[in-house]
């Protein structure tokens, strides 16, 4: 097995996983983890098909690198403000669920503007 | 090799019109506080007047406006193009900023010797950056640059949804922010295979060179998907509801109005403008059966909801389902294609503006009530008649009722839908249409029965000229004149490569 073929199939079981553990896992920093688990696996992706360049005589594309870097500067930025929202969700009502039943009041219908 | 389009006249127009906004945003941070606002709001007519002047280049030229960065053409940079539909929806972008703004003043403004406060801060901010996010999704030209403009629309939704704090928008936001990044992160890697696949992610160039492969149909799924989150079409709509109603007034109605509109922008981009020559009726019949699914669904809902904004943001989730009917309706190159479009465009923007204006009418109830339990509604609209002729005639829009865009949209569909043979579509966008009226009526049937209602404070005519004024719009689409739909036309292709 070549080892960008190798590299593409861990991309994929990484997406996989991160799409699991997303779905399935109720606590908002699990699924935080498994959103980076699934952009770990794009990543990847990008940097095989940065191979493409080899066709042309390049030893890569540089094109995927710079959209990979791009990438990671956004999976950061939302990972950021994703934690900033758990830890202030956390400090405001003591408890971290994103389950709508919990936040329903008995008199839901208070004073929103 | 030559460039395919290289800057036409007014290209550099487009340029501006996301500088603006991204000059006010550091702007707006570094004087901060109180100048935050005089930025935001001293920016609205530029913003307006940049808008207007491409939709007249783009008319009076006939053709798309486009602006190559740097100079270098694709493949090698990366073009902005403003089409038709981009055109419009860049004035409709600027009407509702401009009216969300002016409207949030009275929340957010800080008087002189007030203390400046953070909200406030963040508020101003966060406007400019959904109009700069939202300029580059209309006239961004590259499916990598689409997806940084759609994480930068995300980033400035969500902290206007928790903007007040309270744990349960706090909730709202998170929910709302997982589901918009499985979105982006699943487009990402659409387009890491599209590009792996033709080596160029510039729209025209990438809609020349595709054709029916399964990575193609890999792609074009995954970024569908993705798109679909976080435009909440049912199922993925659970995010919506809680994020709209429990957001302050002015910001639901960006949210609602042109937020979601963004993202389903980019799925037309998609359908239309990368994949036109593929055999998608499949996909798009798929897309049609959610659709119509979120009509009946979110219709239904909204009639069970006990609040008011609630209601309100339901009826956004059936409005949304109308909007994929535009798949089934305009894909391929058929006479009834055009009716199809022109139908599709119209839902965008007859509830873009009826819906900012319901959002506004019912922030401005639930400042004078105290509340918005609509079961404690009792002789409301004798008390604020203005702020229900606002939720009355956007809602007329909503339910399909001449004369308003809502009625030219859901006409144009019946009739594409008969044209096509494709009668099926006819039955939800009726059914939507009755559902509609039925969560209106259940707005206004308590509203103008007897009651005695206390107000808190009676809300300030400016704000309800505002909102009354966007109901105004959305009731003035229905006599859109067939130069209108002319120009929504600009730029569509038919098939790949082929441009009217």
């Amino acid at each position: 097995m070549s080892p960008w073929v190798l590299a593409g199939l861990v991309g994929a079981a990484l997406v996989g996983l991160g799409l699991y553990g997303l779905i399935l896992h109720p606590h908002p920093l699990r699924k935080l983890l498994a959103f980076n688990l699934i952009g770990s696996g794009v990543f990847l992706v990008f940097g095989i098909v940065a191979r493409r360049g080899a066709a042309a005589g390049f030893s890569f594309d540089p094109i995927p690198q710079a959209m990979v870097i791009t990438g990671i500067v956004v999976a950061f930025a939302a990972s950021a403000l994703a934690v900033a929202l758990i830890l202030r969700l956390h400090a405001e009502s003591g408890r971290v669920t994103l389950d709508p039943e919990a936040w329903t009041k008995p008199d839901d219908g208070a004073a929103k503007s | 090799m030559m460039a395919p389009d290289p800057t036409t006249p007014g290209g550099s127009l487009l340029v501006l019109a996301i500088l603006l906004p991204c000059a006010g945003i550091i702007l707006s941070f570094v004087l901060g506080g109180r100048n935050a606002e005089r930025v935001a709001l001293g920016l609205t007519p530029f913003g307006f007047a940049l808008a207007c002047a491409i939709a007249f280049h783009v008319a009076s030229a006939g053709k798309p406006v486009v602006y190559a960065l740097g100079g270098l053409a694709p493949p090698l940079g990366i073009a902005l193009r403003a089409d038709g539909v981009s055109a419009v929806m860049l004035v409709a972008a600027a009407v509702i900023l401009t009216a969300a703004s002016f409207y949030a003043r009275a929340k957010f403004a800080t008087p002189e010797g007030a203390p400046e406060s953070r909200i406030a801060l963040t508020f101003w901010i966060m406007l400019q950056a959904i109009w700069a996010a939202l300029t580059i999704i209309f006239v961004g030209g590259d499916l990598f640059n689409l997806y940084v403009a759609l994480e930068l629309l995300t980033f400035a939704a969500v902290p206007l949804v928790c903007i007040d704090g309270r744990p349960e928008t706090l909730a709202a936001a998170l929910r709302y922010l997982l589901f918009a990044l499985f979105g982006s992160i699943s487009y990402l890697l659409g387009v890491a295979l599209f590009y792996g696949a033709y080596g160029t992610l510039d729209i025209p160039l990438l809609a020349q060179k595709v054709q029916s492969t399964p990575i193609v149909w890999m792609a074009a799924a995954l970024m569908t998907g993705g798109l679909l989150a976080k435009t909440a079409l049912f199922p993925l709509h659970l995010w919506l509801p809680p994020a709209h109603a429990n957001a302050p007034a002015a910001a639901s109605a960006v949210l609602s109005g042109l937020v979601v509109k963004g993202s389903f922008f980019l799925t037309l981009r998609l359908w239309f403008y990368v994949l036109p020559a593929l055999p998608a009726a499949g996909a798009a019949n798929i897309l049609g059966a959610l659709g119509s699914a979120a009509i009946i669904v979110g219709s239904v809902l909204a009639l069970r909801q006990a609040r008011l904004k609630l209601l309100i943001a339901y009826s956004t989730v059936a409005q949304i389902g109308y909007l994929f009917l535009v798949f089934p309706l305009a894909m391929g190159a058929h006479v009834w294609s055009d009716i199809g479009w022109s139908a599709g465009v119209m839902q965008i923007l007859a509830h873009a503006f009826a819906k900012a204006a319901m959002f506004l009418s019912a922030g401005l109830l639930a400042e004078a009530l105290g509340h918005d339990q609509i079961a404690r509604l009792g002789g409301a609209a004798r008390a604020l008649p203005m702020t229900f002729l606002t939720l009355g005639l956007g809602g007329l829009s909503l339910m399909g009722l001449p004369p308003s865009g809502g009625f030219s949209a859901k006409w144009l569909m019946l009739q594409a839908s008969v044209a096509s043979g494709q009668w099926v579509w006819t039955l939800p966008v009726l059914a939507g249409g009755l559902l509609a009226a039925g969560y209106v009526y259940r707005i206004l049937t308590p509203a103008l029965s007897e009651g005695d209602i206390v107000l808190k404070a009676p809300p300030k005519r400016s704000r309800e000229a505002i909102a009354l004024g966007l109901a105004l719009i959305a009731l003035a689409l229905g006599f859109a004149p067939q130069g209108f739909f002319d120009l929504l036309e600009i730029g569509r292709p038919l098939a790949a490569g082929t441009l009217r």
